[in-house]
């Protein structure tokens, strides 16, 4: 008797399901797909309300600038994520990579004649740096078969730690003859502010990477199923090494943006960098477990997050002791706004 | 577990009273003492902990009956433990702690101090006197006072002022509140904000600059610490902003020091002292008392002082980290 009912009202409901829900279907896909950019335009639409200036050029210069460091790494980090990975050190390790370039800038500067050659060295030496540490966590997580989490919790406090070591706990400074050629990498502007085309090239370069080369697919393949990708004849490995070299000159380019603007580095110099760009990611639409997700997703989580802060700093509605509960908020409604985007496909 | 721990815990500190008691015997008048510390990870505890070992170098030159171990922290669980080490295998019979964190902390040191080792707690101050013998710290009143009252002068009594804060904490607060007693006797003053920067050079950077896109007229800014005015100066000359008179840090590190000595930012003209050298000081102090048998006063406050370029030369240290 049971079954019956049930067996017969099964075809009318999926049929009504069909009917209507193709097209609402659609919609909520569509929603959902653009949760973060929702979340972006409402939030600027509340910051002019509240502040007038929220909106004029300046600011919205100085939300993208602020926004290019961790954007960068973000876009790096949507990589690692899509491949079923993450890197806790992303902070540590542009902390240290500043702190190294600095000293190593610091001790060239009387040998070599011209302060530009001696920054083109500065920042070559942290692409390189950033490269090699992505190299080591890639091989200690592929070859070494250790959890990414756990590498990059070890290498979090390893990296700060040589920092502080070298900085002798106080902070490690650019000359200043240094710090004035290297200024205008930071401070300078074409159109819009240097850092804000870095961003722009290093997220274009990253979504012509993810879909449009068989690299890309690769890391997409590995995220969704590693023992499939292995069957296809994937060099697994190698795509992991690469996806966190990637990351790391990733890093290197954030952080070569990022010295010109204090010209110092000290053992503060980017904590919590990891959760933000993990935060950019997942606010931007890109399922934790791996597998999917967009760089403009990514992107424009990264605006938001910078975007919440500066709304905050511009008005005095809410406690100042309540500004982390605020971001808290955002991150988790836009998350929850897409949320069925990953139960979906 | 517990009881186990705690008969343990027991019977080593008997074995460690025994030893003490016979090697006091041997050669009396004999100091151990522990230095337990946060470890660097800001410019003023980088400071702390540069001032410990210099403090540790001099004075066991000094005094050949002295002997320094000094220990750093990372969080309050671990100088826990490094305070017991110190009782069981360094066999300290004085001790100088900076608690990584007052609630925390109490037990441990009163621990310690059960075991008849003399305790001086240095700035963070413990929730409960009786596990201290004597207290040593820096002045937060007067590091909120000071600047408050320079600022005034300063600006004839009438302008906007913004403020930068460190991190929610009570020694924060003490600052901003006497920073606030001030102001409340000088109503043309007006505080626009004070947002939380985290004593960051980044986060101090972003807030100005925030700051400088909602406020057309801002006269000065009180940093409230060296390291973020490092960031607030950054953020006002990238703007081109001319309005601002002056930019007021706190702690006198060696930059913004020198800075006054050298006279050349005309935004920065003075700072208050609170320098990390109070950990030297808490350890001289002691040391020395131990070392004639006496004991410090139950408080010391190592006082706060307005440093301009008449008297900057005393408070610049080279050498230092911070």
């Amino acid at each position: 008797m049971p079954p019956e009912p049930t067996d017969s009202l099964r075809p009318g409901a999926t049929a009504l399901g069909a009917s209507e829900g193709t097209p609402l279907h659609r919609v909520r896909a569509l929603l959902q797909g653009f949760g973060p950019l929702l979340g972006l335009i409402v939030l600027c639409i509340a910051g002019t309300a509240l502040n007038g200036d929220f909106a004029t050029l300046d600011n919205v210069m100085n939300v993208l600038t602020r926004t290019a460091f961790i954007g960068i790494i973000a876009v790096g980090m949507c990589f690692v994520i899509i491949s079923g990975g993450i890197d806790l050190s992303v902070g540590s390790m542009a902390a240290l990579i500043a702190g190294v370039m600095i000293l190593l800038m610091n001790r060239l500067a009387p040998s070599l004649s011209s302060p530009t050659s001696v920054i083109a060295l500065g920042i070559g030496f942290a692409l390189l740096l950033g490269a090699l540490f992505g190299l080591v966590h890639g091989l200690l997580i592929a070859r070494g078969g250790i959890e990414p989490f756990i590498v990059t919790l070890g290498t979090l406090g390893i990296f700060r730690a040589y920092l502080t070591y070298f900085a002798d706990g106080g902070a490690i400074t650019l000359d200043s003859d240094l710090s004035d050629a290297y200024g205008p990498v930071y401070y300078a502007s074409f159109l819009l502010p240097v850092p804000v085309w870095v961003f722009l090239a290093v997220a274009l370069g990253g979504a012509l990477i993810l879909n449009r080369t068989a690299y890309g697919r690769y890391v997409q393949a590995i995220g969704s199923n590693e023992q499939v990708a292995r069957y296809a004849a994937v060099d697994v490995n190698r795509i992991k090494v690469l996806t966190y070299m990637l990351l790391g000159v990733c890093v290197g380019i954030a952080t070569v943006l990022y010295v010109p603007r204090l010209g110092s580095s000290s053992p503060t110099t980017g904590l919590l960098w990891e959760l933000e760009a993990i935060a950019a990611v997942i606010v931007g639409g890109t399922a934790l477990k791996g597998g999917s997700g967009t760089i403009t997703g990514t992107v424009v989580g990264a605006i938001l997050l910078s975007v919440i802060s500066n709304i905050l700093n511009l008005t005095s509605v809410i406690s100042v002791y309540l500004n982390s509960a605020v971001q808290g908020f955002v991150i988790i409604a836009v998350a929850f706004m897409q949320r069925r985007r990953k139960g979906a496909s | 577990m517990k009881p186990m721990f705690r008969r343990l815990a027991l019977g080593l500190s008997a074995m460690a009273a025994l030893l003490t008691a016979s090697s006091a015997l041997a050669q009396d008048k004999q100091v151990n003492l522990g230095v337990a510390i946060p470890t660097a990870t800001h410019g003023f505890t980088g400071g702390i902990v540069w001032w410990a070992n210099e403090a540790k170098k001099e004075l066991e030159k000094q005094h050949p009956g002295l002997k320094i171990t000094v220990k750093t922290a990372a969080n309050a669980s671990e100088q826990a433990n490094q305070l017991q080490d110190l009782l069981t295998v360094n066999k300290i019979n004085t001790l100088v702690v900076f608690p990584f964190e007052s609630a925390a902390l109490t037990r441990p040191v009163a621990q310690v101090k059960g075991k008849g080792v003399y305790v001086t707690v240095v700035d963070r101050g413990l929730t409960d006197a009786n596990a201290q013998d004597a207290y040593v710290a820096g002045d937060n009143t007067a590091f909120g006072r000071i600047p408050a009252e320079y600022l005034v002068k300063r600006l004839n009594g009438k302008g906007n002022i913004v403020a930068l804060r460190g991190i929610a904490t009570t020694i924060d607060n003490e600052r901003m509140d006497a920073f606030k007693a001030v102001l409340k006797n000088h109503p043309d003053i007006k505080l626009l904000d004070a947002r939380y920067a985290n004593w960051n050079r980044d986060d101090a950077f972003k807030v100005m600059q925030d700051y400088l896109t909602r406020f057309k007229q801002i006269d000065a800014v009180w940093a409230a610490d060296d390291d973020m005015a490092v960031g607030v100066l950054k953020a006002i000359e990238q703007s081109k902003r001319t309005d601002i008179q002056e930019v007021f840090g706190g702690a006198g590190s060696k930059g913004m020091v020198k800075a006054i000595l050298e006279g050349k930012n005309k935004l920065v003209q003075a700072d208050v002292s609170y320098s990390p050298k109070f950990i030297y000081d808490a350890i001289k102090l002691t040391a020395e008392a131990r070392l004639k048998g006496e004991a410090l006063p139950p408080k010391t406050i190592i006082p706060s002082v307005l440093i301009t370029k008449e008297n900057a030369q005393q408070f610049y240290f080279p050498n230092s980290p911070f």
